[in-house]
């Protein structure tokens, strides 16, 4: 009789087991899809939409893989200057241009790619676009002229009275009252080794290897190697070395951080472990202690300290280390708690003092998981670094944010964004295999 | 090892002290090393800071006790300003939230994608673990400025790129939890003859989910301080008001302070709650 009532039970039982079940996986994918909803409506997703800007995304792009050089002629003076992005940097001294510009006095010629060519004569601009024909365009006191093969303006051609542009997949012509741009597109990232002023500019991998054995030197009294690094280091345009130095000081302020929060962190554990500190009251306050460094977040503890110290890695650490106190002091502390207790009565057992009971009873039980902790810590701090050195103003993330205000360096913003990535990797690379070896030489360590 | 065994005990005894001599040396050294590198650190970061960290140090207080005695000056002030930023904070929770589920969703496709045993398409194992890889080394800010300057300003550059970074670090540890998941119930599944996504909804997704909601908690965590700090350099939510308040100066400091409260009410509310909820949740799958 009582198998049968307990038959009953349990099938009552599972059966509201399985409408349970059933209602939690219909329920949970309900709940995140209007959750999901909800976060559309009030992030505004459909504004988002149409208020983004597909052409910077094109300009963005497009810069971070080629480059343009601009041709340009002064409408007032009639004078030429070539320059790559049209920076001072990248502008071709007198008597240099690319082969593929032909500069005489007031005249000049522009081959682009695919066949089109550009004719600068006098003020007067003329395109020659294989299967579309020549356009002329004349800037004068009165205004400019443009003179089509067709009746049509064609949409890629835009033009007023003050202002001409015509874009094409092979260049770009841009003419005012002032100046005419040609702009000529090609692939790479624009003098990243050597800049024009450089005496190894427009060499071939080939002869720059010849060069670094032959005895000639190029710039004299060096070696040509060492003057090849001297040139590629202090590259203007893409500036190797300030660069190597920020991304240096990027995991400096990781560094420090992470392993000035550990060393305070320590000792301070053990004030925070309740084997090590029987007062109730002590263990308290230091716990409370610990709790507000982690919730008074890095963000205001970097905006409090750059406020004192000012910008530079010195206020990234000290944000780092600040937190990261914090969050280590209760990582060791809850680690200390772990302890077993058998080894430190072992030791003691052979009559060992207090300070020798921690250092050969407890800390070989805790220096793996301390150690790998803070090699994680210190892979997660470098990325975290990137940020606070943007807001203090340090690092590569001092560079990134200057690059990408300028809204036009994209080329630059990618070079850094595979350095950072590149960066990142490596140190977690490193402390991945340290972390490795840790954990299976762990046994050593005691 | 035939003349090991009967050696005197003088030299068992003076070999352990050589070895242990030895470590003792090179643990030294590495101390040493890593104190020169630490002290020398030190140095340079203070060469290369504007102000020096011994000038700052006085002034150190100076700005969070300005701060402090403007808010206890208008503490009348504050309900109200409390309630005026309490829209942003729920913003920033909200990037925060919706960036933890979806990444937590990629990372779950993109963790049984990329684990032995479970994947859909075992040759492309290194593909997605590479692009996970991937999408952890990428630093939130670094998307986020360059989303921005595409989508204009707002939550919903903060949004994808910390939901790319979540993706790139729960798919980490998600695939390391499916390693241990049992593959038994995957083959029984598999013999009466379900397909893949099948198989993981049922088989696999039922014995990892406590561990992958207590590793999403903690991620939602760091989400939170990372939507803040985001929202400082120029996406949505309380970390942008806390720049434009920041910018205002003296006299609007008790702006300041009412996001200073909130901000850290949320995270340590958010820390304790979560570590709360994953002691339950680790102690229920002990007991199942």
């Amino acid at each position: 009789m009582p198998e049968v009532a307990v038959g009953i039970d349990v099938r009552q039982h599972s059966l509201d087991l399985f409408r349970r079940k059933r209602l939690f996986s219909l329920g949970v994918p309900l709940i995140v899809l209007a959750y999901l909803a909800y976060i559309f409506v009030t992030f505004d997703f459909a504004g988002v939409a149409s208020r983004a800007n597909p052409d910077n995304a094109r300009t963005l792009i497009g810069d971070s893989y080629s480059y343009k050089t601009h041709v340009t002629r002064d409408n007032r003076s009639g004078a030429f200057s070539i320059a790559i992005e049209g920076e001072t940097k990248g502008t071709y001294p007198p008597g240099m241009s690319p082969e593929w510009v032909k500069v005489d006095d007031d005249n000049a010629v522009v081959e682009l790619e695919g066949g089109a060519s550009v004719e600068f004569i006098g003020d007067r601009v003329r395109m020659t676009l294989p299967g579309y024909g020549v356009i002329e365009v004349t800037s004068g006191s009165g205004g400019i002229d443009l003179v089509l093969p067709t009746d049509v303006v064609p949409d890629w051609i835009n033009a007023s009275n003050t202002r001409v542009s015509i874009t094409t997949p092979s260049g770009r012509v841009q003419v005012t009252r002032s100046k005419t741009d040609v702009f000529r597109y090609a692939f790479g990232w624009e003098l990243f080794f050597f800049t024009l002023d450089s005496p190894f500019y427009g060499r071939s991998f080939g002869e720059l290897g010849a060069l670094i054995v032959s005895p000639v030197e190029i710039v004299p009294g060096k070696p040509n190697l060492v003057a090849m690094a001297e040139e590629f280091w202090t590259n203007k345009m893409w500036r190797h070395g300030d660069v190597a130095w920020a991304l240096f000081e990027t995991v400096l302020m990781a560094f420090l951080g992470t392993f000035g929060a550990a060393l305070i962190a320590l000792p301070v554990a053990f004030l925070a472990a309740s084997n090590f500190t029987p007062s109730r009251w002590i263990r308290f306050a230091f716990r409370r202690v610990f709790d507000f460094l982690r919730g008074v977040d890095g963000l205001i503890w970097t905006i409090i300290l750059s406020r004192a110290f000012g910008p530079g890695p010195m206020t990234g650490a000290l944000a780092i280390l600040l937190t990261d106190t914090g969050s280590f002091g209760k990582l060791f502390s809850e680690a200390l708690e772990n302890v077993d207790d058998r080894q430190i009565e072992g030791v003691q057992s052979t009559g060992a003092s207090t300070l020798q009971r921690q250092r050969f009873g407890v800390m070989p039980q805790i220096t793996p998981v301390l150690l790998s902790q803070l090699l994680y810590y210190f892979e997660s701090n470098t990325r975290s670094a990137t940020v606070i050195g943007a807001i203090v103003g340090g690092g590569i993330g001092l560079l990134l944010t200057q690059a990408i205000s300028t809204q036009k360096d994209w080329e630059e913003v990618t070079y850094y964004i595979v350095l950072i990535v590149v960066m990142v990797m490596t140190i977690d690379g490193i402390s991945a295999w340290l972390r490795r070896r840790l954990i299976s030489g762990a046994p050593a360590l005691h | 090892m035939a003349q090991a065994a009967p050696a005197p005990q003088g030299d068992i005894r003076s070999s352990y002290l050589r070895d242990t001599q030895r470590r003792r040396l090179y643990s030294l050294v590495l101390v040493a090393i890593f104190i020169a590198c630490l002290v020398s650190g030190l140095k340079l970061a203070q060469s290369r800071n504007a102000g020096g960290f011994i000038n700052g140090l006085p002034q150190l207080f100076a700005f969070p006790s300005e701060v402090v005695s403007e808010a206890v000056q208008k503490a009348v002030n504050l309900p109200g300003l409390l309630l005026k930023y309490l829209p942003s904070l729920i913003e920033t929770i909200n990037i925060a939230g919706v960036s933890t589920l979806v990444g937590a969703i990629l990372a779950t496709v993109l963790s049984l994608l990329s684990t032995r045993g479970l994947a859909r398409w075992p040759i492309l194992i290194p593909v997605f673990r590479r692009a996970m890889d991937l999408m952890r080394a990428v630093p939130e800010v670094v998307i986020a400025l360059v989303l921005i300057f595409v989508l204009g300003g707002g939550p919903v550059a903060a949004m994808i790129a910390i939901a790319l970074h979540t993706t790139g670090a729960l798919g980490k540890l998600f695939s390391e939890v499916n390693e241990n998941a049992d593959l038994r119930p995957v083959e029984g599944l598999a013999s009466v003859g379900s397909n893949w996504s099948q198989r993981m909804w049922f088989a696999v997704i039922p014995q990892v989910v406590p561990n992958y909601l207590s590793y999403s908690m903690m991620r939602f965590e760091i989400n939170i301080r990372a939507s803040a700090i985001l929202g400082f350099v120029g996406s949505g939510g309380i970390g942008y008001d806390l720049r434009n308040a920041m910018s205002w100066g003296k006299g609007r400091y008790d702006e300041v302070a009412a996001i200073f409260i909130l901000l850290f009410v949320t995270i340590v509310l958010v820390d304790q709650l979560s570590s709360m909820y994953r002691n339950r949740l680790v102690k229920g799958s002990h007991h199942a």
